[in-house]
Formats: structure tokens, C-alpha cells, sequence
């Protein structure tokens, strides 16, 4: 046939001038354009994220929470007088994307940045930052991979460490004996939470009776899992997965009558929020998150306020919680470090790579993070309990 | 009693998938082409029955009429606007059209209703039977959706093989030419297929989400694909095949997770299919066709 000859060959040619068209241009002029349209000095910060695309929410709840905080730092008069820059790309969660973004942030002048949002982007803009020597902390992307090099640092929990605080958290509460688990095998981010969650439990003398795992082809049918657990005698079911499974898993359970604890991490976070859920579903669900908007201390009711005026309350999820924390991390090391507004990006990144692991911080997140230099933090998880369809802090 | 907890699951899923295949398996019969969109045709109905139960309020009656009605006009548009063109063209095309089609439509949902997920209430309004001491629950949704699909499919038969209109289908399967030449309009019985086949979809929508209660816009994409399998699986353009297709492939799918592998349920499911297809090429029902040369 030569229809499906031609159709052969025109796929070839357009596949091929689509590697050269996501090649974009990556011309190093990282020439020092280091002032604002006023003539002041600046700090230019860059972030990759996604804006449109399915992830769209992550992305526009960093920027922001970022854009917030920078203006906040600005109209106090900036970080010892010198004022910052904030700029972001879209790069759709996609990590083609995020290098070009990163290289267009260059070319723009950027001297750190808060690396990219999603996993598998920021492992793509850290490759090329590591290259560069560009400072990076990244406020969201949560694989160990994401922060490869000593140039980078994040904000929020890696994977691994989720699974581990929830164990060590479940035991040390006595919240359970006997656990059951449900995971996404077709996810980094579930099975590696669940991979630890499981070593953990072993050494605090949890049972986990079944492990139930699904993938993203059959995330509609969860009846055989929920029947599996209750015959298992769980106690507890551990949910490292993301809401909209766990929305489909909390009523499956409800019809087939099975009465336990579901546990959770930072994925079950805005299940609340989901349009026209039943909220009397999730009652009594527990989960680790590191930002619940209804917290009473100071530096969240600050941040709440604030970001409800500016965006209302769409995006006003953990996303935005790390990353105007970020921005706040970075003042503090700039100031450790003593920064100054006519260093290149690897004069910053070095001096900042000392300044994080000295620095001790406390913001909306958490109380009193610190940063050892693989860049990992390290600060206390918090868990809520859904009660009357809010969380309380437990 | 667990073993009829998986079944009873199973045959639910499977009278989805079953309901789905119907759709598929009637276009294919008839217009001979694979419309890939049509589980997104079903993401549409869904959205459709959201927007006027939950967010305008009105009853979920209501919304699954407009529902119906619109799906029916919308398949039609779909089949004017990007198959009708292409009546002489290689079915090649076709098929990259309907793909394109699907796309176009799980990117449109997302522009208009955002890629967050809805929770979707029930329109469904059977209580649940539980059955000894509530070891073992048949939901109201599981008993709606297999009574529906067995009167559809019964219905659809009825139609086809009884009506003027449904003969006409039946002749413009076997022998487009022909039964042109018999004074049939080709192309208002195509349309009319598609427009049942719509129809049906927006159905199956309705039952999907109540079911399973998270909508969004890939929500017909996966559902979609594992219903064109049952279709082929039942031997595709049979409809008593497209719903025993669809109810094994539900039971199969529900006993693997259950009793070998929560992971490896998708592998079982297509590993069946390779079999059945091995040993009767066109499926459970299909009939052999000789290929006119």
C-alpha cells in the first residue's frame, strides 16, 4: 500500500524535527544583567513548574506562593538591601520542557533558583544545574533523584522518608498492630513510599497482613482490594496514593461495609477540596502533610490571610505552603552567607551549599528544618485528622 | 463468600465494559470502523450529567435525559464533521481521525472543566441488597447496571433484526454498494448509528461514574480500550457477544486481582484474549466473514 508508505515516512520526518525543535537553543549568556527595570540591584530567582497541562494546579500554587513571598521580602526592603527577581516558566511537568525552561531562565539572568516543581522535571532541570553549578531547592519534587549533587536541596519530604515517618508515626501512637496497604504500582512515588513504609514497619513490629496494589490502567475498580482487606483482619490501611484513587477507594469501602483507620501521606491532601465529594467519606482519615491551612500558628495564619487576599483559595494547597517557605529558606541562607547581588550563580551556589546546612529554619511547614548537605531536611511531620469534614492537627 | 464477592464485582464491572462494547461493537458492525472516541463520548456524557445534577442542581433524571439527548446530537456532529469526509478514504485514515477525535475531546473537557478530579454523585437510587449478614453487597448500582444493559441489548436486537431502519443498518453492513443501489440513504443510516451508538454511550457514562465516582476528562479513556477488547474478545459487530465479551472480561479481570495478582490482573485479562483469539479468530460470537476478493 502506498498510503501507509507515505504516512510512514511523513511520521519519520516529523519525529525527527521534533527532537531538533526540543533541542531549543541553549546558548550560554549568562552575561550579569543583574539589575531591575529601576536601575536597583537584584537577586534573580527562577523556577520551572507546570502552568498548563494536567498538573496545572501544582505549578500555579508554587508560583504563587514564591510570587508572595518575593513581594513580602521586597516591600520589607529586600534581603540586606538588595531586592529579588522571581520568574517562572511553564514547563507542563514535562522534563524536555524544564531543560528549555532552565535555559531560558539563564539567558534571562537567573542567579539560584527554586529548581522545578514536579519529580520528573526537576530531575531533568537539576541535570542541567548540576552542570552549571546552580544553586537549587526545590520546594515540591519529592523522588530521591530529584536533588542529585551537592548543589541541591529541597523543602519538602523525599518519598522514602514519608513512608517512614507514617510507620514510625503509626507505631509509636499504637494507632494499629495489623496494616494493609494499597499502592499504585505504576508510580514512582506510591511504591517508593510504600517501599520504605514497609522496611520501617517491619523494624517497629507492625504486620502489614496484605499489600493490595493497583496501576494506572486499573485505578477504576478497587472491589477486589477493599474484599482482600477485609479478610485480612487489617486494622489500619496505609493510602500512600494520590486523592482521586483514594476518594474511589473510601466509598468502595464504605459500600462493602469495611470499618477501619485509612492513613495517609501528602497525596491524600486535597481530597477536601475535590469538587462535590462526600466529605463524610474521608471522616476520620489521617495523613501526613506539611501545610494545614486551618493551623493557628502564627506563620500560617500570616500565610493564609495573605495568599486568600492575593490568589483566593484554589491553589492554596502544600504546593504553595513549600514554596513560599522556600523563598523564605533562601533568604535566610543568602543572609547566612552574605550574599551579594553581583556574584555569578556559581559564586551563590557555592556559598549557599555551606550556608544550608548551618542555617535552622521555621515557616509554615515546619517547626525548626534543618538541611544536611545531600540536601535532604529534616524537621517534624505533621499528621491531621479529618474531623467534620476539616483537618485538626493532631 | 468470597469467591461471590469477586464474582458479584466482577459481572459489575464487566455489565459496564459490557454496556460500553455495545456502543463500539454496533459502529463497527455497521460502519465498519473503529470510532476510538467513543469512550470519551462517554467522559462527555458524564461531564454533561455533572454540570446539570450538580452544579445547576437540577434532578439526576433530568440530567441523564440531557444527557442522552445531547450525546445523540454530539455523536452525529462528531460523525459529520470528522468521519463523513472521509466515507472513500483507507479505514487507516479513519481510524487516525478517531484517535485525533478522542484526543481532541479529552483536551477540550480539560480546557472547559480543568483537569482536577470531580467526584460525581450516583444517579442511581436503589438501595444496596446485603446478603448473608452483609458478608456479601450487591450495590443498587451494580443490579441498575445489569438490568439496564441486558434491556439495551435486547432492545438493540430487536431494533435491528424488526425495524425498517434497523434492516437498512443491517444492509449497509453487509453491502454498502448494494444497498445503495437498493434505494437505502448510506449515509442516514451511518449517522443514525453513530447517533445510537452516542446515545448509548451517555448511558453507559451515567452508570460508569455512579459506579466508580470519579470524574475526569480521561475518565472513558482506559474504559474505553478494556471495552473495545471486550467487543473483540465477544466477537466484534455481535451484540449478545459484545455483552458476554464484556462480562468475562469483567469477571476474569475481578477473580486475577483477587485470587493471583492486583498487578498482573491486566496481563491475565489480555493473555485470555490472545487465547480465545487463537483458537477462534473472530471471537466468541463472531461470524467468519469470507473476505470478497
Amino acid at each position: 500500500m502506498k498510503m501507509k508508505k507515505v504516512l510512514a515516512v511523513l511520521l519519520a520526518v516529523t519525529m525527527v524535527v521534533l527532537c531538533f525543535a526540543a533541542c531549543g537553543k541553549s546558548n550560554d549568556a549568562s552575561g550579569e544583567k543583574n539589575t531591575n527595570s529601576t536601575g536597583e540591584k537584584t537577586i534573580k530567582i527562577g523556577l520551572s513548574g507546570p502552568l498548563t497541562g494536567s498538573a496545572a494546579q501544582y505549578g500555579n500554587g508554587v508560583k504563587n506562593g514564591a510570587q508572595l513571598a518575593v513581594d513580602e521580602i521586597n516591600e520589607a526592603g529586600g534581603i540586606n538591601g538588595i531586592k529579588l527577581e522571581f520568574k517562572m516558566e511553564d514547563d507542563e511537568a514535562d522534563a524536555e520542557k524544564a531543560k528549555n525552561a532552565y535555559n531560558t531562565l539563564k539567558d534571562w539572568g537567573m542567579q539560584l533558583s527554586l529548581g522545578a516543581v514536579t519529580s520528573g522535571a526537576c530531575i531533568a532541570f537539576q541535570g542541567e544545574a548540576s552542570v552549571d553549578n546552580m544553586f537549587v531547592l526545590t520546594p515540591s519534587a519529592t523522588a530521591v533523584d530529584a536533588i542529585n549533587g551537592d548543589n541541591a536541596f529541597r523543602v519538602c519530604f523525599a518519598d522514602p522518608q514519608q513512608g517512614v515517618e507514617s510507620a514510625d508515626y503509626i507505631a509509636d501512637k499504637k494507632l494499629a498492630t495489623k496494616v494493609a496497604v494499597i499502592y499504585d504500582s505504576s508510580d514512582a512515588y506510591s511504591s517508593g513510599i510504600y517501599e520504605a513504609f514497609s522496611a520501617e514497619a517491619a523494624k517497629k513490629g507492625l504486620e502489614i497482613v496484605t499489600a493490595q496494589s493497583f496501576t494506572a490502567d486499573t485505578k477504576t475498580d478497587f472491589s477486589a482490594q477493599i474484599q482482600a482487606i477485609k479478610s485480612s483482619g487489617a486494622e489500619l490501611v496505609f493510602l500512600p496514593i494520590y486523592y482521586s484513587e483514594a476518594s474511589l477507594i473510601l466509598q468502595t469501602a464504605k459500600n462493602a461495609g469495611l470499618n477501619v483507620t485509612f492513613f495517609g501521606c501528602d497525596g491524600l491532601d486535597g481530597i477536601l477540596t475535590m469538587e462535590n465529594f462526600d466529605a463524610s467519606l474521608a471522616e476520620g482519615v489521617m495523613l501526613l502533610t506539611p501545610f494545614a491551612k486551618d493551623a493557628t500558628d502564627d506563620y500560617t495564619v500570616k500565610f493564609v490571610t495573605k495568599y486568600k487576599a492575593k490568589y483566593g483559595e484554589d491553589t492554596m494547597n502544600q504546593f504553595a505552603a513549600d514554596a513560599y517557605d522556600g523563598v523564605y529558606i533562601i533568604k535566610q541562607a543568602v543572609e547566612k552567607a552574605g550574599i551579594t547581588a553581583d556574584m555569578t550563580s556559581s559564586e551563590i551556589c557555592d556559598a549557599l551549599k555551606v550556608a544550608m546546612t548551618q542555617i535552622e529554619y521555621t515557616g509554615v511547614t515546619a517547626k525548626g528544618m534543618t538541611w544536611s548537605a545531600n540536601g535532604e531536611p529534616t524537621k517534624p511531620p505533621i499528621v491531621v485528622k479529618i474531623e467534620n469534614g476539616a483537618y485538626t492537627i493532631l | 463468600m468470597e469467591f461471590l464477592s469477586y464474582l458479584v464485582s466482577g459481572i459489575s464491572l464487566g455489565s459496564i465494559y459490557a454496556l460500553i462494547a455495545l456502543g463500539y461493537t454496533m459502529v463497527y458492525g455497521i460502519a465498519k470502523m473503529l470510532n476510538f472516541a467513543h469512550g470519551d463520548v462517554i467522559m462527555v456524557g458524564a461531564f454533561v450529567i455533572f454540570t446539570v445534577s450538580t452544579t445547576w442542581g437540577l434532578s439526576p433524571v433530568v440530567g441523564v435525559l440531557i444527557s442522552i439527548v445531547f450525546c445523540t446530537l454530539f455523536g452525529m456532529l462528531i460523525e459529520k464533521v470528522a468521519y463523513k469526509p472521509l466515507r472513500k478514504a483507507s479505514s487507516l485514515a479513519v481510524l487516525i481521525t478517531a484517535i485525533g477525535v478522542s484526543y481532541l475531546l479529552q483536551n477540550a473537557a480539560q480546557l472547559i472543566f480543568g483537569s482536577s478530579t470531580k467526584s460525581f454523585t450516583s444517579v442511581v437510587n436503589i438501595p444496596a441488597l446485603r446478603l448473608f449478614d452483609g458478608a456479601l453487597v450487591i450495590s443498587g448500582e451494580t443490579i441498575a447496571t445489569i438490568i439496564i444493559s441486558i434491556i439495551i441489548m435486547i432492545a438493540l436486537t430487536l431494533f435491528i433484526n424488526k425495524t425498517k431502519p434497523g434492516r437498512a443498518m443491517l444492509a449497509v453492513a453487509e453491502d454498502r454498494g448494494a444497498a445503495q443501489l437498493m434505494g437505502i440513504n448510506v449515509n442516514a443510516t451511518i449517522s443514525l448509528t453513530f447517533a445510537i451508538g452516542s446515545g448509548l454511550a451517555a448511558v453507559a457514562g451515567a452508570l460508569l461514574c455512579s459506579a466508580y465516582p470519579a470524574l475526569s476528562p480521561t475518565t472513558g479513556a482506559m474504559p474505553g480500550i478494556k471495552a473495545f477488547t471486550a467487543a473483540v474478545f465477544g466477537g466484534i459487530g455481535s451484540i449478545p457477544g459484545a455483552m458476554i465479551g464484556g462480562i468475562l472480561l469483567g469477571v476474569i479481570e475481578n477473580l486475577s486481582k483477587g485470587y493471583i495478582s492486583t498487578q498482573l490482573s491486566d496481563a491475565i485479562v489480555f493473555a485470555v484474549l490472545i487465547i480465545v483469539l487463537l483458537v477462534k479468530p473472530t471471537g466468541i460470537l463472531g461470524k467468519k466473514i469470507n473476505e470478497k476478493v
